[in-house]
């Protein structure tokens, strides 16, 4: 071993790492394109979803993608926001301080699956019980039910990423404005959240990201229909779910290439979710000077 | 130094792993397919594993998951309720095999307060499914079940959302009694349901059906007698009203049975047979020697195909699942002596 | 930013001060209360599994009373060590390129790949190992199960150790140089020792991670009733029991699925609060 040989070593690593992934994007193209060739632009926007038919249109579980993410965000912001702001910002014992982080650490790793056990133990039935109060059909299962779990699950990194964003503001603008008298609360909203702004959006577009490619749990909780849903207590499909619920059954060679489109697509609108987040991350480190 | 330290209990590793698997790679073998006879294959496979300590290994993903893997080839062999039809044999990379193990009733499931006994014709389920009956004391069932006060509760069908052999019967036999099923949904491994909520094999909807209340599925007996679910009688094609048993099913399974055994018992004529009974098959490669078999994995296949219609057969009776009849029997046994590697048959 | 900042009676802003800090407790509660709750319900749930047949048991057949998981508890480990046994080797070498080439644009290239495949929906993992490897071995597997979750930890492991080696003080470096080592014994008997705790914590999170994941599994490891050693063939595995009991109706599945929720949550805690502690030295 010398110098030489070590660093080809590494760069053998690195050259590996880099042919996964390139072979990640080749191997779905390629397996993929029988199936496109088929359906041409209508893969994307055909709403018919039917293995027996032959129709392969990913609409509906791009829709199902887009509304179980958004509800889900649009449940898990304000919480994490609040909590983010409240273990940033208020909590002054660092023996509470450590405990809410331990405890959000603990909910960041419980498993999808473990989500998708108490959402069916637990959300399923109250879902179905809101359901017939409002009329609806009494699934349980749904869109509704997926997004609940799914922005518990989002919870946890949103609160963390937006307390450590709250947590960088510098000290001493903080302790400027309150010498010049502000309310904690103008300090928060007027200064330190303005601050941190790019930080939490940041966190809110990388969680945005997990939720799109969570699968167990909206798998175990979506009900698994093939048609575009209409309300919250529609039973839908994400990208995610309907590749977990029919992959092993593809039999078709058009089916099959159908299939590794849709985790096609599921890559790349993960993939643009990610570089979003990530330079926005990158943007808000830099802002206001080092 | 350190990295030796790592390297050399790498090294260990890695032979541990090689040991382990040459040790005990052989004695195993794999299936997936179908959920209908997941209960009685479970339990056979169970027994085989304690007389010959062979871990037959069974998924139960749904038929059209076990052809998929036969397919590729990454299974054994699989288990489906519906057979291949002629022109779908192309699909296979070689020809396959059915081999009939056990025959089963696809039962019509419900849970209503009180868990009543319930009497349905097959045109009613078909309207249930279709989205036409929605509420539980619709005319069409009342007057079937003049004993029965029935709650005016919607009702919720539940369906197969995976491709499913158990979906093939159910709606061969809705076709058979429905000329408007038949021409609006039709019969195969998946079809487009009008109404109702879907979930994953055979567990999947009677889990369903156990958890909500007004909702109705079809499954495999054995499914709703293991959970105390209740079951309705159907009334067959001869008028007489069925309770699904085994001494109905096995009335339905008595006719006659073609060499290749690939046969649809729904809507049978028999006097006393449950009418949406259906037969289930182990699909293997006739030539066993293809990919990196090798010659004991197909001798290990045969046997256990073999012991599956002979010895295994009466652990499937408690579950209430109907054991071969003798001229299915006889066409089973041949098609396993015609099963081969290198052209020569496993069993003779 | 608002004008009566500076203007407006105190009595106003002190109201809101008030309001706020309600408005943004009510939620921090709401979230913590959830957290309780979740785990309160695994734990006693699951508790109600754990006897001596859970843990040394093998699955029984479909709608039978007793038996227990011993398969998919044993199906987890060996997963989890084949994961490791290769990612680990990977992680380091990628991360001491990250580490050696810093800044420069195809240590840059390969920052973005990893930070990119840590995006990666881990079913789109299973469906590409699928192609990769179950379908040339011609068998599911635990090896193509392994593989599938050291692609999982791969980029979260090649992030932490890099941050680890990068922590690690010049002064070493340059002392160990100017004393005439190798650059490459430097890194190895250097380095790497002084980031062990680091390479530790990463190694501990990795299996935290891949522990609880299921869906690359569907397609790969694919599940097994029976306890098995072999490498080559299918296997069970914790998250993949939970899933396939939770669907079905049998009142004892359910309960052994809590229980398996149980261990995996109680497994993944441990590593988690084991390398807190060990950070904090």
């Amino acid at each position: 071993m010398n110098d030489r040989r070590f660093n080809a070593l590494l760069g053998f690593a690195a050259l590996v790492i880099v042919f996964i992934f390139a072979g990640f994007l080749f191997t779905l193209v390629v397996q993929s394109l029988p199936a496109v060739k088929q359906e041409g632009a209508a893969f994307l926007y055909g709403s018919e979803w039917n293995p027996v038919t032959t129709h392969f249109g990913a609409l509906p579980f791009i829709i199902g993608t887009l509304m179980t993410s958004a509800i889900a965000l649009v449940i898990a912001i304000p919480l994490s926001l609040s909590a983010g702001i409240v273990m940033g910002e208020y909590v002054n014992s660092s023996w509470i301080r450590s405990i809410l982080n331990t405890l959000i650490n603990v909910l960041a790793s419980i498993p999808s699956v473990v989500f998708g056990l108490w959402g069916i133990e637990v959300v399923i039935p109250l879902i179905r019980k809101l359901a017939m109060l409002v009329g609806a059909p009494p699934y349980g299962a749904g869109i509704l039910s997926a997004s609940l779990v799914l922005a518990i699950m989002i919870i946890p990194y949103m609160s963390s990423m937006t307390r450590e964003a709250l947590m960088n503001v510098p000290a001493g603008l903080r302790e400027g404005a309150f010498a010049l008298g502000l309310t904690k609360q103008e300090v928060v909203t007027g200064i330190a959240l303005p601050f941190a702004k790019n930080s939490i959006f940041a966190g809110i577009l990388l969680s945005l990201g997990r939720a799109l490619g969570e699968t167990m749990a909206v798998t175990m909780l979506i009900g698994n229909a093939t048609r575009i849903p209409t309300s919250l207590f529609s039973l839908g499909n994400t990208l995610a779910s309907v590749i977990a619920s029919q992959f092993n059954e593809a039999a078709s060679d058009v089916h099959r290439s159908a299939m590794m489109g849709l985790a096609l697509i599921l890559l790349v609108i993960t993939m643009l979710a990610g570089w979003f987040g990530r330079s926005l991350m990158s943007k808000g480190m830099g802002a206001y000077g080092k | 130094m350190k990295r030796n330290a790592v390297s050399r209990k790498l090294v260990l590793l890695a032979l541990f792993v090689v040991g382990l698997t040459g040790v005990l790679g052989a004695q195993s073998l794999l299936g997936s397919g179908a959920s209908f006879p997941a209960p009685a294959y479970t339990k056979m496979f169970d027994e085989y594993y304690k007389a010959t300590g062979v871990k037959v290994n069974y998924q139960s993903i749904g038929s059209s998951g076990g052809l998929k893997n036969i397919q590729d080839r990454v299974v054994d062999f699989g288990g489906s309720d519906s057979f291949i039809k002629d022109a779908d044999f192309s699909k296979y990379p070689a020809q396959v095999v059915h081999i009939p193990t056990v025959i089963g009733a696809v039962v019509v499931t419900y849970n209503l307060p009180g868990n009543p006994k319930l009497r349905l014709t097959g045109d009613v389920v078909a309207d249930i499914y279709l989205g036409k009956i929605t509420k539980w004391n619709d005319k069409a069932v009342a007057e079937l079940n003049p004993n029965v006060k029935l709650p005016n509760l919607a009702i919720m069908p539940v369906y197969r959302s995976d491709g499913s052999g158990t979906t093939f019967n159910f709606t061969a036999y809705l076709s058979a009694v429905s000329a408007e099923w038949k021409s609006k949904v039709g019969n195969a491994n998946s079809v487009s349901w009008p109404a109702g909520q879907g979930a994953a094999q055979n567990a999947g909807v009677a889990g369903v059906v156990k958890q909500t209340q007004g909702s109705v599925g079809y499954v495999e007996l054995a499914y709703a007698n293991q959970n105390s679910m209740a079951v309705a009688a159907i009334k067959n094609s001869s008028g007489m009203w069925v309770d699904p048993s085994l001494e109905s099913i096995s009335a339905a399974a008595a006719g006659a049975f073609p060499a290749d055994t690939r046969i649809l018992l729904v809507n049978t004529d028999a006097k006393e047979g449950y009418p949406i009974s259906a037969l289930t098959w182990i699909i293997v490669y006739r030539e066993q020697n293809y990919g990196n078999r090798s010659r004991e994995q197909a001798d290990q296949l045969a046997k256990l195909l073999w012991w599956m219609i002979h010895d295994g057969q009466k652990y499937v009776t408690s579950l209430d699942y109907a054991t071969l009849p003798a001229p299915a029997l006889k066409a089973a046994e041949a098609i396993i002596k015609s099963i081969t590697y290198d052209g020569q048959p496993l069993v003779k | 930013m608002e004008n009566n900042v500076f203007a407006g009676q105190y009595r106003g802003r002190k109201r809101k001060d008030i309001f706020f800090r309600i408005a943004v407790m009510v939620p921090a509660g709401i979230v913590i209360a959830l957290l309780f709750l979740i785990l309160a319900q695994v734990v006693v749930n699951g508790a109600k599994s754990l006897n001596f047949d859970f843990f040394f048991q093998q699955q029984k057949p479909f709608g039978e009373i007793g038996g227990g998981i011993v398969q998919a508890i044993v199906g987890t480990l060996m997963l989890l060590a084949t994961a490791i046994v290769i990612a680990l080797p990977f992680s380091l070498l990628a991360a001491l390129y990250l580490y050696e080439h810093k800044g420069s644009k195809r240590a840059n290239g390969l920052l973005s790949v990893v930070n990119t495949l840590q995006g990666i929906p881990s079913i789109v993992i299973g469906v590409v190992i699928y192609s990769w490897v179950v379908v040339p071995m011609k068998t599911f597997s635990a090896l193509s199960g392994g593989i599938a979750l050291s692609i999982v930890m791969l980029p979260l492991m090649i992030s932490m150790i890099k941050e680890s080696l990068e922590m690690v003080p010049a002064s070493y470096v340059e002392a160990a140089l100017a004393l005439g080592a190798p650059r490459w014994r430097v890194i190895v008997e250097i380095v790497l020792p002084a980031a062990g705790s680091g390479i530790l914590e990463a190694t501990g999170l990795g299996i935290a991670r891949s522990a609880g994941e299921t869906a690359p599994l569907l397609f790969t490891a694919f599940g097994n009733p029976f306890l098995s050693l072999n490498f080559k063939g299918p296997i069970s595995a914790l998250p993949l029991v939970i899933y396939e009991y939770i669907k079905s109706p049998y009142d004892d599945w359910h309960q052994k699925a809590w229980g398996a929720a149980l261990l995996l949550v109680v497994f993944v805690l441990s590593l988690n609060l084991f390398i807190g502690t060990r950070k904090k030295r």
